[in-house]
């Protein structure tokens, strides 16, 4: 076991239920308990939770934080509510991604910006690097949090349940509230997730977060792993960081533009993220969908029918929900639009398919 | 633990053979599936096709990833499973059951390469 490799406050939990685990992001995490087609379909139809307090959580306040945060962020923060939540990713000024993230606007003061494990350290010195002349206070927090993502149809009966607190139910898709454990500890539920399912993101403190997972486990909620967390989001549309998100491909290149907002007076990759919009990008991201159901794997060339390189698949699946294979690929902007056909090199063969909407599955939020 | 049935033969590469009037029936191993995971799609030679020991005929896809197969011996493709076409997860239900192809060897001592069931273990852990 490399000795680098970092645990979540409930790896001896998973290791008690027999996961398969496997380096992430550095650290040891689930891939699978039961298998991942019927953790997948545990969330599609009931409720499921995941360990992801691997996840960065980093504060920041002061009399500039709004300021600020509007600076490195996309999306647009000013006049957003307490208790409300906004995604957005933060940008280098060439508009390359240096992640996507949540922007929690807290009910005292601040934000809390919660990050993707694998960047936390470069968005911690990316938040540093560029603070300078803003008052404000910058800390990174993720140690202080564990987190459980509790998501499905039936998540939202699971939390009360779990927490005896009727009013959660009025919570609203992007909100959340802030709650006491029995010592006084803070709890944070929100009404977010990375399924295309209704569900809730609980931060609580590690012992707590240890409480937590062991009273859902046995009100029988499906424990579920790394694995089936990537074919929900992807059937969703939603994008990983490394994947459809990247240094070299920007939230316009991944069709967010939506969450970059160009009325705002200024933010890091504003020029360049604008100039992608009006003037075009060479590539861009689409989905592909194929009518054979061989597989197309990250890798994988993208093609014209007479051979010619247009792309590269950057995730792939045989859809557990949906059936059909289907893939996200980052292709020459020219053979983007949808319904053009595309063919996939598989090993050997070459498959046929054609451009599709992204958002595979038809998502089920709680609006 | 997995299961190793004896009296078959095995590859380092975790697929097995059962010898058959000179067919060579080849599968994946337990041990094999059960790394793998769920199986959702097979991808298979056609009848016909001639194959080569040590390499590469097809593929075993699990949900998360791809698994090339390997021929344990050299030969023509002399029957195909088309159940998996539509039911991959019978690989996963019962590995020794769910053959993938049939091969009529063309070099018969290939076989003294691979390895009997208590050698296979000790590669399948």
């Amino acid at each position: 076991m490399d000795q680098e490799l970092k645990t979540t406050c409930l790896h001896e939990d998973h290791i008690a239920l027999g996961a398969k685990m496997s380096p992430f992001a550095g650290f040891d995490m689930p891939i699978q308990y039961a298998g991942i087609i019927q953790e997948h379909n545990a969330v599609r139809t009931a409720a499921g939770m995941f360990d992801v307090s691997h996840m960065g959580e980093i504060v920041v306040d002061g009399p500039d934080a709004e300021k600020f945060v509007n600076h490195i962020f996309t999306n647009d923060v000013r006049g957003l509510e307490p208790g409300h939540i906004l995604y957005g990713m933060m940008c280098y000024p060439d508009g390359g991604t240096v992640d996507d993230l949540l922007v929690y606007k807290e009910f005292e003061s601040g934000f809390l910006l919660v990050v993707n494990a694998a960047n936390i350290e470069k968005d911690f010195d990316w938040i540093l690097k560029n603070k300078e002349g803003f008052e404000v206070e910058v800390f990174n927090d993720s140690d202080s949090w564990g987190q459980i993502a509790l998501q499905g149809p039936k998540a939202e009966d699971a939390l009360v349940n779990l927490m005896g607190i009727e009013e959660l139910r009025d919570l609203e898709f992007y909100t959340f509230y802030d709650l006491e454990d029995e010592d006084g500890g803070r709890v944070i539920v929100s009404r977010t997730g990375y399924t295309g399912e209704d569900g809730f993101e609980i931060y609580a403190s590690p012992d707590n977060i240890r409480d937590i997972w062991a009273m859902l486990l046995e009100d029988g909620i499906q424990p579920c792993g790394l694995g089936c967390r990537d074919t929900l989001r992807f059937e969703a549309g939603l994008p990983l960081y490394g994947d459809e998100l990247s240094a070299d491909i920007s939230p316009v290149m991944a069709g967010f533009s939506m969450f970059c907002k160009f009325d705002k007076p200024e933010f890091i990759g504003k020029e360049a993220l604008m100039a992608q919009k009006t003037g075009g990008v060479a590539r861009k991201v689409v989905g592909i969908e194929l009518s054979d159901s061989a597989i197309p794997r990250a890798g994988y060339p993208v093609e014209l029918e007479d051979g010619t390189e247009v792309g590269v698949v950057t995730t792939g699946y045989h859809s557990i929900t949906l059936d059909k294979s289907i893939c996200f690929a980052l292709v020459d902007s020219a053979h983007a639009a949808l319904g053009t056909p595309l063919w996939i090199r598989i090993r050997k063969k070459v498959f046929p398919g054609v451009t599709v909407k992204k958002r595979f599955y038809q998502t089920n939020y709680k609006k | 633990m997995s299961r190793i049935i004896e009296g078959l033969l095995y590859s380092e590469s975790h697929e097995w053979v059962k010898v058959e009037d000179g067919l060579a029936i080849i599968g994946v191993s337990d041990f094999a599936q059960s790394e793998m995971g769920d199986i959702t799609y097979v991808d298979l030679p056609a009848e016909g096709d001639e194959v080569t020991a040590g390499e590469e005929f097809g593929a075993l896809e699990s949900v998360k990833a791809s698994s090339e197969l390997y021929s344990p011996v050299s030969g023509t493709v002399e029957a195909v499973n088309e159940e998996l076409e539509s039911a991959p997860e019978k690989v996963n239900e019962d590995a020794y059951a769910a053959w993938l192809i049939k091969v009529r060897m063309s070099d018969a001592s290939e076989l003294d390469a691979l390895l009997d069931a208590a050698a296979y273990e000790q590669v399948a852990k």
